[in-house]
Parts: C-alpha cells; sequence; structure tokens
C-alpha cells in the first residue's frame, strides 16, 4: 500500500507547490484570469487543494496516513471553538513532549485533514509526528471517524449554524450518534460537553465517557435565550428544566418526564471570573485535582474551550501542572478576540458567525466599560453560510446605547446596518460602506482615537480583513 | 398627528420558543418598531404547546419556522388547541402570517416520512416531504396587492430552505409570482398562498426586516386601515437593505 501511496503523495504535494506559487501575488499578474485555471486559490482555499488531490487519487489516503500515528488522533468537533480549543489541546499536548499533526491553518474538511497528513508524511512508511490532533467540520465528522479510526473524539457544543448547509441540529446530533455507534466510533474515547443536552445524550451510551462542564451558578443567565436550541428532551421530547444557563442552551438541565438529567462532570470550571473582552480566569477541578487558570482569552465560551482541552489532555494522561500551563500559555488565535495594531489604532478582531457564537461576543464585549466604536462585516459566501438570517437571532440590543459609531461593510453590509437600527443603536450612529478597504479606512479615522475598535467579522470576510492586513504590512504573513 | 394614534396592534405569536428557526424573532421585531416609531401601541404575547388560543383579542397571529420533531409537536397541538381559534380570527379578518413550517402548517396536510400531519387548513394547500434536495437559496417574487396604498406589483425578497413542497389547489390564490428561487414546489412558478388576510410563505430572512413596504401592509391590514393611512418613516436603511437581498437574489431594484 505504501508503496503504491508514495507517488500520489508526491504528484500531490508538487500540486501542492503549483497552486501556492499561483497563489503568490507576484505570478498573480501573469495570469490575469484564475477562474480559467479552475485552481481553488486564495481566499483560505489552497490549503486543501493538496490533500484533496490526493484523496482523489486513493479514496484509502487519509486511512493509510493517519494508521502512521503511533498514539492515532484526537478529533474535536462543535458548532462553536473549534479552532480555539485544538489550539488550547495542542500548547497542552506539546507541553508534555507528543509531537503533534495538527490542521492549525483551520482547514477542517477531509481534503485539510489529508493535507496536514501529507505534510507530515515521510518515506518508508513514517510520519512525523506521534498523535494527530485535528478539527473536524460538523458536517464531516462521520465521514471522517471510520478514516481516521480515532483514539479520542471531543464534542464541544452544537448550536444553529448555517442552516442552509448543515441542516438541523438534530440531524447533525443523529449522525454523530451513529458515526459514535459505529465499530470505529465505538473505540474511540469521548470528550463530552455535560452541560449541552444533546451531546450528554450521545455520551450517555454505556461508554467510558470523560464530561466536562461549568459549575458556577453566579454565572448562571437569567433564562434560556430566545434563540436557544435543544430544549427539549432528545428521548422523550419533553421540554427540559433549566437550574442554571451558562451560554446559549448549556447549562444544568434535568427532563421532568424521563427523567434524564446532566451528566456529572469530572473535568470542570468554578469560580470563574471574566474580565471583558481580556482574559477570563477559573477554578479548573479534575480527577488529578485542582488548580488556578488564568486564560488569555476571555468569556465563557473560553472556559468551555478550555475544559474540552483540559479534559482531552486528561485521557492522555498529561499532568495536571502542565495541563494549566499549556492553557495560559494560548493567545488568541486570529479573529477570536486577538487585538492588533492598524495606523496605530489598538483593534480587536472578534470573529462572529452563528448566533450563539456572536451572542458571547456581544455579552463579552458589553462586558468592557463606556462606548464602543465598531466595526462590523458581514459576508453571505458559502463559508459564512448564503442565509443572513442570523443576525436577527444574535442579540445585537446588548449594544444599544453603548456604540458611538458602528461601520457596517460586507457584501450584506445594509442588512447589518439594519439590524442594529432595529436592535436601537441610533441611526445616525450607523454607517455602511460596502467595500472593505474603505470601511476598515473610516472605522480607524472615526470615532475615539484613543479607544479600541472592535471589529465583528464573519468568517470570510475576517480572511479578507487578514488579507487586507497583511497587504498593508500591518499584519505578520504568518498569519496565512 | 398620524391616525395611527388610535391604535394598537395586538400580535400573538405562536410557540415562539419551537416555531422561531430561521430567526423568526426579526419579524416580530420589525413589527414592533415600526409601531412604536409610528406612536400605534404594540402588544405581543404568545401562545405555546398545551395552551389555548384567544381567536378574538389579536390582530396578527404570527407562526413561524422549526425542526421536524418540533413541527409534528405543534401540528397535534394545533389541532388539539387552536384550530377554532384560528379559523375564527381569520373570519373575522386577522391577519395569520405563516412563514416556513408555519406556512406547510396553515395549509391541509403535510406528509411527512410516511405521517400525515393535518394542517389547520386555512390555505388551500398540500404539503410533501418528497425525495430530492432541499429547495434552499435567496428568492425574490413578485405580488399583486388589491390595495389602493399599494401601487402595482411590487417584489419581496428573502431566502427559502424547504423540503416540502407546496401544492395548491385549483381554488388556491398563490401569494407571489418566483421571480428567482424556487417557490412552493420548485415546478411551478408560484410562491406561498394567501386566502383573504391568511398569509403563507416560505420567504424568511427574516422576511419582513427585508420587506419593510410589506411589514407596513400588514400592519395596517391587522388594523384594518389603509397602508397611506399609516405615517411615513425614515426608511432609507429600509431600503438598502431591501436592494441588497434582492441583488442577492438576482433581482436588481
Amino acid at each position: 500500500m505504501s508503496r503504491m501511496l508514495a507517488p500520489k503523495l508526491a504528484l500531490a504535494r508538487a500540486a501542492g507547490t503549483v497552486s501556492r506559487l499561483l497563489a503568490d501575488r507576484r505570478f498573480r499578474g501573469l495570469l490575469a484570469d484564475r477562474q480559467f485555471l479552475r485552481l481553488p486559490i486564495g481566499g483560505g482555499g489552497g490549503t486543501s487543494l493538496p490533500g484533496k488531490l490526493l484523496v482523489r487519487m486513493d479514496q484509502g489516503a487519509i486511512s493509510s496516513l493517519a494508521a502512521r500515528l503511533a498514539r492515532g488522533s484526537a478529533l474535536i468537533s462543535a458548532t462553536n471553538g473549534k479552532t480555539t480549543t485544538a489550539a488550547l489541546a495542542a500548547s497542552v499536548i506539546e507541553r508534555a513532549g507528543i509531537g503533534l499533526v495538527h490542521n492549525q491553518a483551520g482547514a477542517n474538511m477531509a481534503g485539510g485533514i489529508a493535507s496536514t497528513l501529507l505534510d507530515a508524511a515521510r518515506s518508508h512508511g513514517r510520519i512525523a509526528g506521534e498523535l494527530g490532533l485535528f478539527e473536524v467540520d460538523e458536517f464531516w465528522l462521520d465521514r471522517l471517524i471510520p478514516q481516521l479510526a480515532p483514539s479520542a473524539i471531543v464534542l464541544g457544543n452544537l448550536f444553529r449554524d448555517q442552516l442552509d448547509r448543515y441542516g438541523e441540529l438534530d440531524a447533525i446530533a443523529d449522525r454523530w450518534g451513529a458515526a459514535l455507534g459505529s465499530e470505529a466510533g465505538k473505540r474511540a474515547r469521548l470528550v463530552c460537553n455535560a452541560d449541552d443536552p444533546l451531546l450528554a445524550d450521545l455520551g450517555r451510551d454505556g461508554r467510558d465517557t470523560v464530561f466536562f462542564g461549568i459549575e458556577d451558578d453566579s454565572l448562571s443567565l437569567p433564562g434560556l435565550s430566545h434563540a436557544a436550541d435543544a430544549k427539549h428532551c432528545r428521548r422523550c421530547g419533553a421540554p427540559y428544566e433549566f437550574e442554571a444557563v451558562y451560554l446559549g442552551h448549556l447549562g444544568r438541565y434535568r427532563c421532568p418526564a424521563c427523567g434524564q438529567r446532566r451528566p456529572s462532570p469530572t473535568v470542570h470550571a468554578g469560580e470563574v471570573e471574566l474580565e471583558g473582552v481580556r482574559r477570563a480566569r477559573f477554578l479548573l477541578t479534575t480527577p488529578e485535582g485542582s488548580a488556578r487558570v488564568q486564560l488569555a482569552l476571555p468569556g465563557v465560551y473560553n472556559v468551555y474551550n478550555a475544559l474540552a482541552a483540559a479534559a482531552l489532555a486528561i485521557t492522555l494522561e498529561i499532568p495536571l501542572a502542565t495541563i494549566v500551563d499549556g492553557l495560559q500559555a494560548t493567545s488568541a488565535a486570529f479573529g477570536r478576540a486577538e487585538t492588533v495594531s492598524i495606523a496605530g489604532r489598538e483593534t480587536r478582531i472578534l470573529l462572529i458567525k452563528n448566533p450563539a457564537g456572536a451572542n458571547e461576543v456581544l455579552r463579552t464585549l458589553a462586558l468592557e466599560p463606556g462606548q464602543h466604536d465598531l466595526l462590523g462585516v458581514l459576508n453571505d459566501r458559502t463559508a459564512d453560510g448564503h442565509d443572513v438570517s442570523w443576525i436577527w437571532d444574535a442579540d445585537f440590543e446588548l449594544l444599544a446605547g453603548r456604540v458611538r459609531r458602528a461601520v457596517c461593510s460586507g457584501t450584506r453590509a445594509p442588512e447589518l446596518a439594519l439590524r442594529l437600527k432595529y436592535a436601537g443603536v441610533q441611526r445616525e450612529r450607523i454607517e455602511v460602506v460596502e467595500d472593505l478597504t474603505g470601511a476598515l479606512d473610516t472605522a480607524i479615522a472615526g470615532g475615539d482615537s484613543h479607544e479600541p475598535l472592535y471589529a465583528l467579522p464573519t468568517y470570510t470576510a475576517m480572511l479578507a480583513l487578514r488579507e487586507l492586513l497583511v497587504r498593508r504590512g500591518e499584519a505578520s504573513s504568518s498569519w496565512q | 398627528m398620524s391616525p395611527g394614534h388610535n391604535h394598537t396592534l395586538r400580535v400573538c405569536a405562536l410557540y415562539p420558543d419551537l416555531m422561531n428557526i430561521y430567526a423568526d424573532r426579526g419579524n416580530l421585531l420589525v413589527l414592533e418598531r415600526r409601531c412604536v416609531w409610528r406612536g400605534i401601541g404594540f402588544e405581543l404575547c404568545g401562545s405555546s404547546l398545551g395552551e389555548e388560543l384567544d381567536g378574538a383579542g389579536h390582530d396578527f397571529y404570527y407562526i413561524g419556522g422549526g425542526q421536524d420533531r418540533d413541527q409534528r409537536l405543534c401540528a397535534e397541538d394545533l389541532h388539539e388547541h387552536k384550530h377554532e381559534a384560528l379559523h375564527e380570527a381569520a373570519r373575522r379578518g386577522a391577519v395569520v402570517l405563516g412563514v416556513c413550517g408555519g406556512y406547510q402548517l396553515l395549509g391541509t396536510s403535510y406528509v411527512l416520512d410516511g405521517d400525515t400531519l393535518t394542517g389547520v387548513g386555512l390555505l388551500p394547500a398540500r404539503t410533501v416531504r418528497e425525495p430530492g434536495a432541499r429547495l434552499i437559496g435567496n428568492v425574490a417574487i413578485d405580488l399583486a396587492l388589491d390595495d389602493p396604498g399599494v401601487d402595482g406589483p411590487r417584489v419581496l425578497a428573502g431566502f427559502e430552505n424547504h423540503g416540502g413542497r407546496t401544492y395548491l389547489e385549483p381554488s388556491a390564490t398563490p401569494l407571489g409570482r418566483v421571480l428567482k428561487g424556487h417557490g412552493n414546489d420548485g415546478r411551478s412558478g408560484y410562491e406561498g398562498a394567501r386566502a383573504g388576510n391568511v398569509i403563507g410563505t416560505y420567504l424568511h430572512g427574516p422576511l419582513l426586516p427585508k420587506n419593510a413596504w410589506f411589514a407596513d401592509w400588514l400592519i395596517a391590514t391587522a388594523l384594518g386601515i389603509g397602508v397611506g393611512e399609516l405615517a411615513p418613516l425614515d426608511d432609507e436603511l429600509e431600503q438598502q437593505a431591501h436592494r441588497s437581498a434582492r441583488r442577492a437574489a438576482g433581482i436588481a431594484a
């Protein structure tokens, strides 16, 4: 098999090199019409090209390459927080001296994972790393479980997201359930969010699941958000009763009809303190003991990401002190509450892509005192979801009375502007500048230049913003 | 002083906790703000599973979209607790607006995975979940309203995402003609259905923020006044948003 595989690996690598060359802007001028080549160049698509080609040449390539990993693979899937959870886990695991093969660029479908494996593959059936650490798109998880035969699977959360692409939540949960029940799925150690009723239900089926969750009533919200999903018992259909709601539909719940209740998490966070968009602190409790953690990442959502990473590390028998060090050393991934300086102005980039994620960003932003200058960028490309309805499920009302100036940009800029108006932001504080370059200049120059600018882009808008900043020399190209 | 001062729009949202999947809350928010900005009173209440519905007490009944499982629960509940009240509301000319799953439930039946859900029967339309891809994408439709305040045909823009195909009975009036997108069944060229002030459509996005003119027509109709009697608002952003949604569907304004 590996003798057959070697030439295909070489060919796919060569294709990757060619595509990188073509993506280089020095070559772009030579190729006026890139469409002609029909290559997914630029816009973040280039990362997965060699992998896609490899899988096309050999459908078993992912299986063959993943089988070379001595400690198997750990998969991380969730609607929100996949990239950050994987970054936290990588920081911990590498600190423990375990070599990783990790799709850190965030290309999380089959092509991206195949590309990552291809990069790590060495001659004579070897691979540069012991453990695969892969964030996996929700829609691809069930197809990748049989191919990667993972040693661990981390399930973070399921929220409504891009209904035009992913379909209904129940359908995704059912697909995950079937994949976990398959031969390959049963062999994996499951790490599961106890606070998400849909996921906890998947983790209960007589397996040795490591549950994680929050234990801190002081964080509890007044009730379920209007956009909360999974309000009804997956087993019997009765509405859950929530004793505490921490985020969306995540919390401490029980079903009054069939008695199904939240499993007790063995890895949990208590005494959570949130410091606006800057950081979060909590007391991490594990079967190996408790320790204080100071995350350089903000918000309840990142406490969940850290718990998921810690729980995965526990299954790998990594010592608690190493876990704490690894979590604390992780800084924000691009666009996930990262701070950059643009023309001398501090700018914080906070990715928003679905109601649950946006609500956490807005809630975290609302913790910062005073009036805010915003740059909102709403795109409707495939990776964002063509359906932009979700902005009406996000609680922009949290910013009413808190906006000094909001510049709205992107392919659906006026619809974001309208959302802010109906959320209670005064009309005269809202400006529509569809072109991103113009919008960024307007936003940077406007408002109060001594205060930070908060950029809230959707996924492809974040990539466009990144490209724009790299081109201007405001940001390092290592982001690419 | 606008004539609206004497009015209050009383809205009842059906199953707001379940039938809300496509940001249906946006539709309710637009109704609320556009009333409040004009000095028209606004009252919103909800009626969910197991709760009775007052067929006389509201001017506007709204039902949005939901997941299959929730839609089944609502179909049973509509039949048991709300059927008569909705018919009473329709008889006295209240607006009943169903979007997506809500539209399907206002029809006569919905055949889903071998089961037949009984609809409210306010619209002469039946829906069948058929094999084949869901009908998904930006959509624009053209509709004619018999209202002197609305001049000529007007366009609604939105997004559709439905597995069910809806077939209108010969007696039914579609809401509009498809300019771009799939519409009721992907073939007939029609979208939605209308019987008096009962309206069903697959357009979400949500519908009313993208089509403020239609929100106003619904408000006026529910209050029993002409749309020309509503005080004008500064709708510059609303019009930009409408153009943006039309552009996404490929129908330039």
